[in-house]
């Protein structure tokens, strides 16, 4: 039992984070970069264990039973901050709310950590605040931020930190760690982690949760029964409303009891309107929520975008001959036959066009329907 | 809107509508609907009417949103020299409790030489005080927005009577072309005329002081667009932009556009049918039916796409959205198959 046992394929990895919490002064600022779901914020948080362990010997660090790591790993330690947003971006208010506490000295553990998870989702006035208190930061401060790559980060963040470069993890270690944490059946757990591309997050929700399997497998069979422009454009607008209702449906009942939770915490009167010094907090709430689900539609809109692709990768690879692993495997017939009617260089243009639309809903404030619908009929 | 619409309308109000032009003081007045310009023109011919017979009338105005309780009572109670009293009343669409509360009991206990003017802009607010005003006999003014162009003919026909002056009829259309789209601003354009010109004004009139201003929205882009009209498209684009109209609804108005053309072209079946379907109005489905005889499958594909690229273009990804929106349209208006 160690806090390293929940990351699957990293073995450089975690050797290169153990010897840094055996260390006396490790590095004051660090960077996990590594695709989505390879376990950048779980490593994060293990190095933070390790860090805060409370064995007595240095090389026993990270021993995942102490009171120290179980804190950590619970998200409950005192000394480590967690910074994830559920918003778009991070407002420059909470970062420097966040370089207020980096000032702070570690009250139990030897440091004070703060793992940014998002740091990708920060803009580049907001990142340049953050500029000068992870270049000089109070001795017992150190500072984790994660991104998908360091060219997500500014360059002038990115020379003040140490990388760690997680990879993506193996689909076998994926299965098995699934089958190991998550109770999940070995087959179950196989499949989970090919369609994922060993995504661990997707990978977990696939094996357990059969609405999202049923999910995938419709976003994937798409391009199967695209054959006119007007089926592209039905097609794209169900898509957009299933992703608007997964997120709907997920945060109706959170956003009430919120808006309940800060009347009561306000004080505010049960009948009647409320004072305008209430009414301005309550908005601010309204705000944030709806940030979130613009936040939680983007997602699915990529997700599924992601799964699609795999579709066209798989096509790709028949065209090509390659002979590698399909992802999905069990449409195998389907895949076979429409490679056979298209052209490898048309597969090439309808993966950019996907690659195009995601780029554009996950970086502009582009119209979803419309960016779904361009990329709908450019699957024909 | 339809004639039926409008009779039973009528049956419902009973009797004491009256219109802005004809509204006379009374001591309970409702004035009613969204239109905020004609609203005004109502209080203000109230006013000039009080002050025709009082002239030191004494103006109390009062937001029923903003309203404590006991100020209506307050403004209304006798003063020293007993003069006429106008009490204004605004909001009252987002009256509050307490409002609710005095202006029922004054209902039922007017006060002489008093005259209480009660806006309200729509909705459903404060209900049950304005079904009891109503059934009170009190005049009401309805004051909805004039949404036909025929609507705004007559109405500048009327700005021209009440001022013993007279336009043409291609002049007053003219006009409701060029600055039709706010009833403030087409007043404005009237009192204008009224005050520079002298004699019957003509559309060459018109010509001169509005022309070359065309009221020009989003959807009348897209139509054209969509009709193959390259030309008209890009000059209504034009006009558009020059009249406020914003890049991104342009963008959304064709993407709208495109949409319901994309949808009903390759389905068959009755427009009842295909209505249900994709969730439309049936005449929706036959006017997109009837934009999208001219088009292939390839040129909806082309122009679906061209639109998305335009709009993350206005939204900041290229230098000029003016000239995004531009090929966009282009694109769309040379794709069609024009009809006959």
């Amino acid at each position: 039992m160690s806090v390293w046992d929940d990351l699957p394929g990293q073995s450089a990895v975690i050797e290169q984070l153990r010897s840094a919490a055996e260390a006396e002064r490790p590095t004051h600022a660090w960077l996990f970069t590594g695709p989505p779901g390879s376990g950048r914020s779980n490593a994060a948080r293990a190095f933070a264990a390790a860090l805060q362990c409370e064995q007595d010997r240095p090389e026993d660090r990270g021993c995942g039973t102490c009171h120290a790591c179980h804190t950590v790993l619970a998200g409950t330690h005192g000394d480590v901050t967690n910074v994830a947003t559920e918003k778009v971006t991070i407002s420059i208010a909470e970062v420097r709310e966040l370089i207020t506490r980096a000032q702070d000295r570690p009250s139990s553990g030897r440091w004070r950590v703060i793992i940014v998870e998002d740091a990708d989702r920060m803009a580049e006035r907001t990142t340049n605040v953050l500029l000068k208190a992870i270049e000089e930061p109070p001795p017992r401060t150190i500072w984790i931020l994660c991104a998908p790559s360091p060219a997500d980060v500014m360059v002038t963040i990115r020379s003040r930190c140490r990388p760690v470069s997680l990879r993506i993890p193996p689909a076998e270690d994926v299965a098995e760690l699934l089958v190991r944490r998550d109770g999940a059946t070995p087959e179950a757990a196989g499949y989970a982690a090919r369609v994922s591309q060993s995504h661990i997050g997707v990978a977990r929700r696939l094996a357990h949760d059969e609405e999202a399997r049923e999910r995938r497998s419709r976003v994937v069979s798409l391009p199967l029964n695209l054959h006119s422009v007007s089926e592209a454009v039905v097609a794209a607008g169900r898509l957009h409303d299933l992703a608007n209702d997964d997120a709907k449906s997920s945060s109706e009942r959170r956003n009430a009891a919120e808006r309940e939770q800060l009347l009561t915490a306000l004080g505010a009167p049960e009948t009647g309107k409320l004072p305008a010094s209430m009414r301005s907090q309550v908005k601010q709430l309204e705000e944030d929520q709806k940030r979130r689900a613009k936040r939680a539609v983007t997602d699915a809109l990529d997700r599924a975008m992601i799964d699609l692709t795999t579709f066209f990768r798989d096509v790709l690879t028949l065209q090509m001959g390659t002979s590698s692993e399909l992802i999905n495997e069990q449409i195998r017939a389907e895949l076979e036959q429409y490679a056979s009617n298209t052209t490898a260089e048309s597969t090439l243009k309808r993966l950019d066009a996907i690659g195009e639309t995601r780029q554009r809903l996950a970086t502009t404030n582009a119209a979803p329907l419309l960016a779904l619908e361009s990329m709908a009929v450019s699957l024909l | 809107m339809t004639p039926a619409a409008g009779s039973t309308r009528a049956t419902r109000t009973a009797g004491n509508v009256v219109s802005w032009r004809a509204i006379e003081p009374a001591p309970v007045v409702l004035i009613t609907g969204g239109e905020e310009f004609l609203a005004i023109r109502a209080m203000e011919r109230i006013r000039h009417q009080l002050r025709q017979t009082e002239p030191d009338v004494e103006r109390t105005s009062l937001d029923a949103s903003e309203y404590a309780a006991g100020q209506l009572e307050l403004a209304a109670s006798p003063s020293l020299f007993g003069e006429a009293k106008l009490i204004e009343v605004s909001g009252l669409s987002s009256m509050n409790e307490d409002f609710l509360t005095d202006a029922t009991t004054y209902l039922s206990s007017t006060v002489p030489d008093v005259t209480v003017v009660l806006h309200h802009d729509g909705g459903a607010r404060g209900k049950k005080l304005l079904d009891a005003i109503k059934a009170g006999g009190a005049p009401v003014v309805e004051c909805q927005p004039l949404k036909k162009d025929a609507e705004k003919v007559e109405f500048v026909n009327r700005e021209f009577r009440d001022a013993r002056r007279s336009i043409e009829p291609g002049g007053a259309q003219a006009l409701v072309a060029a600055v039709g789209s706010s009833l403030s601003e087409l007043a404005a354009a009237c009192s204008q005329l009224l005050s520079d010109t002298e004699g019957t004004v003509g559309p060459d009139v018109v010509e001169r002081y509005y022309g070359g201003r065309v009221e020009a929205t989003a959807f009348k882009v897209a139509d054209a667009a969509l009709a193959g009209r390259g030309s008209l498209a890009l000059s209504t684009l034009r006009h558009a932009l020059a009249t406020g109209v914003d890049p991104v609804p342009l963008v959304a108005a064709l993407a709208m556009k495109l949409r319901t053309v994309a949808k009903v072209a390759g389905a068959r079946g009755s427009s009842a049918q295909l209505a249900r379907e994709f969730g439309m109005a049936p005449w929706q489905v036959d006017n997109a039916k009837r934009d999208g005889s001219g088009w292939t499958p390839e040129a909806l594909t082309r122009a679906v796409r061209v639109t998305a690229d335009a709009d993350v273009q206005v939204k900041g990804a290229a230098r000029d959205p003016v000239y995004a929106l531009e090929r966009a349209v282009t694109i769309i208006a040379t794709s069609v198959n024009r009809r006959p």
